[in-house]
């Protein structure tokens, strides 16, 4: 067995490096916070500058405080939301997928049911429904948020997994004696990793917009720091109109951040799981100079061979001749998802 | 569960398996399967009958090949014998002992009993390594972890993969059609079991490597005294392979016979269509052949299900079933052309076709 390598792509790279940058201030933004980001004695209105490196706000706060305090409860809320959400996508997805019959009808109409509702005005009178000193809890709000979002995921999992159910393999795992939970999770599951992974980047990154939302419309308690209070707190200031570009730019940029580093992050997995888009680990430049296309073409897959080492003990009686990177046509081949252009 | 023995030949006589002992028998098998009718929300279900009261025996080191063309039942056969479908009649016995079809399929059956599926690509999970989808039959059926390496090298080479080291590492999308074929049957085989279902092994391979792997399954089949079904729509395959022949026409057998005496000297008009349809390199003027299928003329449910496209047919034919009747040694047919007349005149003294249904 080769041992478990992640996937070298720079796309990749950047990615992990991102997240884990906001992972890390996730950990430790509240020690490292250069001020209390509620302190208001600054002098206030001030550009970016080597005291205040985002800043100041219209009430004299320190910006580059908040923006690593609120990472904290931002990322927080967001994971748990994903991770809840993507765990009733698969309850139901799967179940819906691999029993059919009535069960799929019943479950396929509840997600749809929760599809078409309109995600945010739920959440607000859900949010509404818990106790005010509830309202701050991230397990709370993360949860909430899962309500609204995991239909999507669901919906796809379940395409997914009927798809697969009759596939020539899930059978000849049942012909072998595996047992079904064995057949569903371990024969069934690996095949919908990427969809699981996409659908935890989706929802994750729906769980910052939407947790974002919340905070900036004011539903959730303003006194806590996150990037949807400092964008509350920007708004109701007028920090657009004043020209304050460093009191939105912040928040913003984190955001959008956050949600590249997550994308990066899902080509990866989905090369890790796709052998297929896994030409070697090849970098595009690599790829070139071995005469392979960057894209993988309809019909055609890339695949890279060992070559094998003259003399070597292992590939002494090698059948299938010298090997290089080759472009092996196997249109009749069924692809285990399609490749991604 | 029971540890394997090292060596296959030992097992194969020490196990009490003499050539010729019938391993699997089956009787009567039918399946049914029921699908929404035509017309509205209340229409009457229709009753497809798959595999309609087949009955068979697999014998120790022979291979019995089913021929038959698409939608005759013989892939729903091949699962009714591995227990993957549950039969709606009939019965099963392994090496002499009734099985309890309603019971859940054991993994000691499918020790005894595997299926090889047709298309390779296809039925080998395309994200783990060969290895570990060799592995897994391994591990299910209780072969001790240090031993499962060993086994699994030890079937790549039974099925001519060498050096297996090559090829356990490799991922499915890595092996050529044959290759995969290989690993498909190694992984049948892998737990030793005692009859081997192959639904058409080579149909989805190259033409250049289809005589390697039935030579293989053929070598397989003797050194490992195995009961092999063969499935295949290509006569000329199973003529070559098959120590036992049967011919499937919707859901029945319709001729059977030791040796290559059903494709050699066929008697039912359906095998003979069969027959005709091989491309014959001795005859290159053009043959005219009767393009109709199954689907397109519909099967005669009271009488023989082939009448609707058989050129002998006769009124006895459209109205009632032909019974199977032995020709020689080995060799029957379901035709009323061969029918003793003493059978026919008692069909047809009949007040008339019966109207049950």
């Amino acid at each position: 067995m080769r041992r478990f390598r992640l996937p070298g792509t720079w796309k990749v790279r950047v990615g992990y490096f991102l997240l884990s940058i906001f992972i890390l201030f996730t950990v430790i933004g509240p020690w490292v916070a250069p001020y209390d980001p509620s302190y208001t004695g600054f002098t206030p209105d001030l550009s970016p500058s080597s005291q205040h490196l985002l800043g100041t706000t219209l009430l004299g706060q320190d910006v580059m405080s908040q923006l690593l305090v609120g990472c904290r409860e931002t990322l927080v809320v967001s994971f748990v939301a994903g991770v809840i959400a993507v765990v009733i996508s698969i309850i139901v997805g799967l179940t819906a997928g691999y029993v059919g019959g009535k069960t799929d009808e019943v479950l396929s109409l509840f997600i749809a049911v929760f599809l078409t509702l309109p995600g945010l005005v739920l959440l607000i009178v859900i949010i509404s429904l818990f106790p005010q000193g509830q309202q701050a809890n991230p397990l709370v709000i993360g949860s909430v948020v899962a309500l609204t979002g995991w239909a999507w995921g669901a919906k796809v999992l379940r395409a997914q997994t009927l798809s697969l159910r009759n596939r020539d393999f899930v059978e000849a795992s049942r012909i072998i004696g595996e047992r079904r939970w064995r057949t569903i999770f371990a024969e069934i599951g690996p095949n919908l990793l990427p969809v699981l992974a996409s659908s935890l980047v989706g929802t994750v990154l729906y769980a910052v917009s939407v947790s974002t939302v919340l905070a900036f419309l004011g539903l959730t308690p303003i006194t806590t720091w996150n990037w949807g209070t400092m964008l509350y707190w920007a708004f109701a200031n007028n920090a657009a109109l004043a020209g304050e570009w460093w009191w939105l730019a912040g928040p913003c940029l984190a955001i959008a951040l956050v949600g590249t580093s997550l994308a990066l992050i899902n080509f990866g997995i989905d090369e890790y799981i796709n052998p297929r888009l896994r030409v070697g680990n090849l970098s595009n430049r690599e790829r070139k100079r071995a005469g392979l296309s960057r894209r993988p073409k309809l019909g055609f897959t890339p695949v890279h061979r060992v070559t094998p080492v003259i003399g070597a003990p292992v590939m002494a009686g090698a059948q299938t001749g010298p090997e290089v990177l080759a472009t092996e046509a196997t249109a009749s081949t069924p692809a285990p998802r399609e490749d991604h252009p | 569960m029971n540890q394997i023995p090292a060596n296959d030949a030992v097992v194969a006589t020490t196990n009490g398996i003499t050539r010729g002992e019938v391993i699997l028998e089956a009787t009567d098998l039918v399946r049914r399967f029921t699908a929404k009718g035509e017309g509205g929300l209340f229409a009457p279900k229709k009753t497809l009958v798959a595999v309609d009261r087949v009955s068979l025996a697999l014998r120790a080191g022979e291979v019995v090949a089913i021929v038959g063309e698409s939608g005759s039942g013989k892939s729903v056969l091949s699962r009714l014998l591995a227990r993957i479908i549950t039969p709606s009649a009939g019965t099963l016995a392994l090496r002499g002992t009734p099985i309890d079809l309603r019971s859940r399929r054991t993994t000691a059956y499918a020790n005894e009993v595997q299926l090889v599926l047709q298309d390779p690509f296809a039925s080998i999970n395309p994200v783990r390594r060969v290895g570990r989808s060799l592995e897994r039959p391994l591990r299910i059926h209780g072969t001790p972890k240090d031993q499962v390496q060993a086994r699994a090298y030890e079937v790549l080479e039974s099925v001519s993969l060498t050096p297996p080291q090559q090829y356990l590492d490799r991922f499915p999308h890595e092996l050529s059609g044959g290759q995969l074929q290989r690993v498909n049957i190694a992984r049948g085989l892998s737990v030793r079991p005692k009859v081997l279902l192959a639904d058409e092994p080579i149909s989805m391979l190259d033409v250049s490597v289809r005589l390697g792997v039935l030579n293989l399954l053929r070598e397989l089949c003797d050194a490992h005294l195995l009961a092999m079904m063969y499935i295949t729509h290509d006569i000329a395959s199973a003529r070559y392979i098959a120590d036992e022949t049967a011919v499937m026409y919707a859901g029945q057998v319709v001729e059977r016979g030791r040796g290559t005496v059903v494709i050699d000297a066929p008697v039912h008009p359906y095998t003979q269509l069969l027959v005709s349809s091989v491309p014959d390199p001795d005859q290159l003027t053009h043959q005219e052949h009767r393009a109709t299928t199954a689907n397109a003329v519909g099967f005669n449910l009271e009488g023989c299900r082939f009448s609707p496209r058989c050129p002998h047919a006769t009124e006895l034919c459209h109205t009632s079933e032909p019974p199977m009747v032995e020709l020689e040694d080995g060799h029957s047919a379901k035709c009323w052309l061969v029918a003793d007349a003493a059978q026919r005149t008692a069909v047809s003294m009949r007040p008339g076709p019966s109207s049950e249904g």
